[in-house]
């Protein structure tokens, strides 16, 4: 299998502070690759680097071959990369409707779309009920989900999810994470996902790095991981 | 504030008057009217920079309230000139009764702008620009409407001789308020009142959890910044012994906004440099147009607005150019100047010591951002 | 009472226009929260061109159709010359700069057409149609009422139907979330600048002829109440802004025709105040507009 993303040597940081050092990463195509470690370890700052908000100050970052490094954001969900940002990054003022629309209008007229909204409806249903609510009407969990409906609509090769169970109900959580279980089973679908809550993110991954301090200090097998006592003792807690 | 920066304001006013004193007896007439109408701009600029620079809101308003000062001047005077008041101090009675009105009408507005930030206050103060000066044609009676009203002055003090000209007479009471307006205003926002008004500006919330009434901060600097008004507008009247409503139109607030922004936000020595601009630019406009056009009629459509349009585009570029104004420059070359001394000075004292040593606080000072 | 209807009229009419141009205040705002303190002169610019444009013609609505898209151009120009620059910079620098293209314009239309006023003709009858011989309106009203609603219409459409107006509002509620999905932010914030320059241009098109004519600062005071309108519906409510101009329009109307006409711009300052004081979000705001 080859891989779909591959991170060598990034760095990256906030004016002129660097957060990241030196990362390397692959991510193979169809599978699904924690990103795990403490707070503070630069998690979030490596999705905002991968998705062009933060400009790397070395390193390369490969998708498919092709370096997306100095693309303008807005270009890059054309490339095939999703970004679903912590906080959701649902827009409140739309509709549950206009949201999945936008997520998809880059690449189809609204026309064009509604069988991608139909099937977006069809995975949660929960959403084709609230269709006409604005954004700021849902719940916790309703937003999560349209944030990931959204992010399915643009049919992306590659999704950035940043902390999907944050500030979720157990058993929401369970719900997500099986959905991205089917998603990769049944679609295909390669994800980078970002979070604290470690089980459950092993309970879906192919694959974990672990940062610390803006550096990978670990990277195998989700299994291999969940195996390794001192690592996980020394990195992530339980 | 300490008792040697009141001194050090002192003897700089004292000076400055000492200068502009002489000054005025080597100018001829037109300039000494030229200077006389940039210190009653500086009344008002710098009390504007005080409240959009310090304070932190900013006002459209300020040549409403110089109307104000000058209707009340013109208003006060006549009724001297009626009565046959002939002492010089009366003046003095008119400019402290225009003081007093703007400051309450200061009060007004300041009350109300207290609740209001950002656009919401700048478009208040801006309706407060436009609605004023219709006041003169809702009170036909008393002012006079368009055509506005005469103001009542005295000559010169016989006591200066016969052929003492009106204008230096004129230029010794304006550069006074000014420099009286300054030295107030120096010792205010160098002492208490000045930092509480800046903490405000910088974080109100910060402010109001230190224990800072941050209304009445917002409130006492509108009508410190009202008071300097009237008191430039009061002035002003009295230099064009009339007023009128297109006088006190809502270009002059504008270009009072423009002074301060120019000369430098929140600077009152930025607002010096503003307020000769606001005298010297539309005068070199003209001459300039005067002398490379011949067309009359160009001439005449070229006549202020030539000067307008200069106005407008020096905001947009300092604004985004160097949002520090005149003064802001001038500190920054000045932090230059003095850096290198400062390196070649060290240099000198320590000729071995490594390059690197004696730059570092030299850069230092030059990254400081400016205020 | 047949004077209040007709007083009524007219307050509708000049409303519908103050509602124009405090939409076209909101819409930047809503993207931008800048006021655009120079669209008013930027209306100017649009109204002076339609006059040279009929001028050379002898048609009114070539120069209509000038005055349209010269709008659009100078709000596109605008925002990517100027208002991009102190975009991230404190909302004080944006006010500023507004007002500094406020002076150079005026200097700049003052230096062309010189600072007399010039007749600006309407092009319909502004004599008031009588209905069983009341005075009741214009057919020029009916112009004003018929093309702003066709203006509002159209933004609706716009901004509700099309896929570039939900680009635009998802741009102007959350940029960085748009960018992500693939909106070009930057050149939503041009389009939507060029629209409201678009919209103010129509609105002075359709006052001008009302007032004492064509002008360097014809528009300061539709400025000044249009800025009241949109401040009365919240400055960030598209329908507020709609309801504000009407009210605003009445308001002006009934002290103009009642009271005396020069005190027109003190019953604005008036309004404003009462409306700042008692509900500094407006009318129509859902949540509190104003952040400290």
């Amino acid at each position: 299998m080859t891989a779909l993303l591959r991170v060598e040597g990034l760095t990256a940081g906030y004016g002129g502070v660097p957060v990241l050092h030196d990362v390397d990463l692959a991510v193979p195509e169809g599978t699904i690759c924690a990103v795990l470690g403490a707070n503070g370890a630069g998690k979030t700052t490596l999705l905002r680097t991968l998705s062009g908000m933060v400009r790397p100050d070395r390193g390369r970052i490969l998708l498919d071959g092709s370096d997306l490094r100095g693309l303008p954001v807005e270009q890059l969900i054309r490339r095939g990369l999703a970004h679903v940002p912590e906080g959701r990054g649902v827009i409140d003022e739309l509709t549950v409707e206009e949201n999945l629309w936008l997520g998809g209008l880059f690449r189809a007229d609204r026309r064009a779309l509604r069988g991608p909204l139909r099937e977006a409806y069809e995975l949660f249903p929960a959403l084709y009920a609230r269709r006409r609510h604005a954004g700021h009407q849902l719940s916790g969990g309703e937003r999560q989900m349209l944030a990931l409906a959204r992010a399915l609509v643009a049919k992306p090769r590659l999704m950035l999810l940043d902390e999907p169970s944050l500030g979720l109900a157990p058993l929401v959580v369970a719900q997500i994470m099986a959905l991205l279980r089917r998603l990769r089973d049944d679609g295909g679908l390669t994800v980078l996902l970002v979070e604290q809550n470690v089980r459950s993110a092993l309970s879906v991954a192919d694959s974990a790095v672990v940062m610390a301090q803006g550096r990978v200090v670990a990277a195998d097998s989700a299994g291999a991981l969940v195996g390794d006592d001192a690592l996980r003792h020394a990195y992530l807690g339980f | 504030m300490s008792r040697s920066t009141l001194l050090r304001h002192l003897v700089v006013t004292v000076a400055c008057g000492v200068l502009l004193f002489g000054l005025t007896y080597a100018l001829d007439p037109f300039r000494d009217y030229q200077l006389a109408t940039a210190a009653a701009y500086l009344c008002a600029t710098a009390g504007l920079t005080l409240l959009a620079g310090q304070s932190g809101q900013l006002s459209l308003g300020q040549g409403a309230l110089m109307a104000v000062g000058g209707y009340t001047v013109a208003l006060v005077q006549n009724q001297f000139g009626a009565h046959n008041v002939t002492t010089q101090w009366a003046l003095l009675g008119s400019l402290v009764a225009a003081i007093c009105v703007a400051s309450v009408a200061g009060a007004v507005i300041g009350v109300a702008a207290a609740r209001l930030r950002g656009p919401y206050l700048a478009g208040l103060t801006l309706v407060v620009a436009v609605a004023v000066p219709s006041i003169g044609t809702l009170w036909h009676s008393l002012l006079h409407g368009d055509q506005g009203l005469s103001v009542y002055l005295l000559p010169a003090p016989a006591s200066l001789g016969e052929t003492f000209p009106l204008e230096r007479w004129q230029a010794w009471l304006a550069v006074i308020a000014a420099l009286l307006t300054m030295l107030a205003l120096g010792n205010l926002s160098s002492g208490r009142f000045g930092r509480t008004m800046r903490a405000v500006r910088d974080d109100e919330i910060a402010a109001k959890l230190a224990g800072i009434n941050v209304a009445g901060t917002q409130v006492t600097a509108f009508v410190v910044s009202a008071a300097c008004a009237g008191l430039g507008g009061g002035m002003l009247a009295v230099l064009a012994q009339s007023v009128s409503p297109g006088a006190y139109a809502f270009t002059l607030s504008l270009n009072l906004l423009l002074a301060v922004v120019v000369g430098g936000l929140g600077s009152l020595t930025g607002a010096v440099w503003g307020s000769v601009l606001l005298v010297l630019l539309p005068w070199l406009a003209d001459d300039l147009t005067n002398s490379l056009i011949h067309s009359p009629a160009a001439q005449q459509r070229l006549a202020g607005n030539l000067s307008l349009a200069i106005f407008g585009l020096l905001l947009v570029i300092v604004m985004i150019a160097a949002p520090g104004g005149i003064q802001g420059l001038l500190n920054r070359a000045g932090r230059r100047v003095r850096g290198r001394r400062e390196r070649v000075a060290a240099y000198r004292a320590e000729p071995s010591a490594p390059d690197a040593q004696p730059h570092a606080p030299a850069a230092s000072r030059t990254s400081i951002p400016n205020p | 009472m047949d004077r209040f209807v007709f007083l009524t009229v007219y307050g509708l009419s000049r409303g519908a226009i103050y509602a124009a141009f405090a939409l076209a205040l909101v819409l930047i705002f809503r993207a931008t929260r800048v006021v655009n303190f120079a669209q008013g002169v930027l209306a100017v610019v649009s109204a002076y061109l339609a006059y040279s444009v009929s001028g050379a013609t002898g048609s009114y609505w070539l120069g209509f159709g000038a005055a349209l898209v010269s709008g659009l151009v100078l709000g596109a120009v605008v925002e990517r010359v100027v208002m991009r620059r102190v975009e991230h910079a404190p909302p004080l620098n944006a006010v500023i700069v507004a007002l500094g293209l406020v002076l150079l314009t005026q200097g700049i239309l003052g230096m062309i057409y010189g600072n007399q006023y010039r007749a600006f003709p309407a092009p319909f009858s502004t004599v008031a149609m009588t209905v069983h011989g009341v005075p009741l309106m214009t057919r020029y009203d009916l112009f004003v009422f018929g093309t702003v609603l066709v203006l509002m219409l159209a933004l609706a459409v716009l901004f509700t139907r099309t896929a570039t107006g939900l680009r635009m509002r998802a741009a102007a509620f959350a940029p960085q979330v748009s960018r992500l999905l693939g909106v070009n932010v930057g050149r939503m914030l041009t389009l939507g600048w060029a629209l409201a320059a678009l919209v103010g241009a129509v609105a002075g098109m359709l006052i001008i002829p009302t007032g004492l004519g064509l002008h360097p600062t014809a528009m300061d005071l539709v400025f000044v109440s249009s800025f009241t309108a949109a401040v009365v519906g919240g400055l960030d409510s598209p329908i507020g802004a709609v309801v504000g101009g009407l009210v605003v329009g009445l308001v002006l109307s009934y002290v103009g025709g009642y009271l005396n006409s020069a005190s027109t711009p003190l019953a604005v300052l008036a309004l404003l105040v009462v409306v700042l004081l008692a509900r500094p979000g407006g009318l129509f705001s859902a949540s509190t507009a104003r952040r400290v």
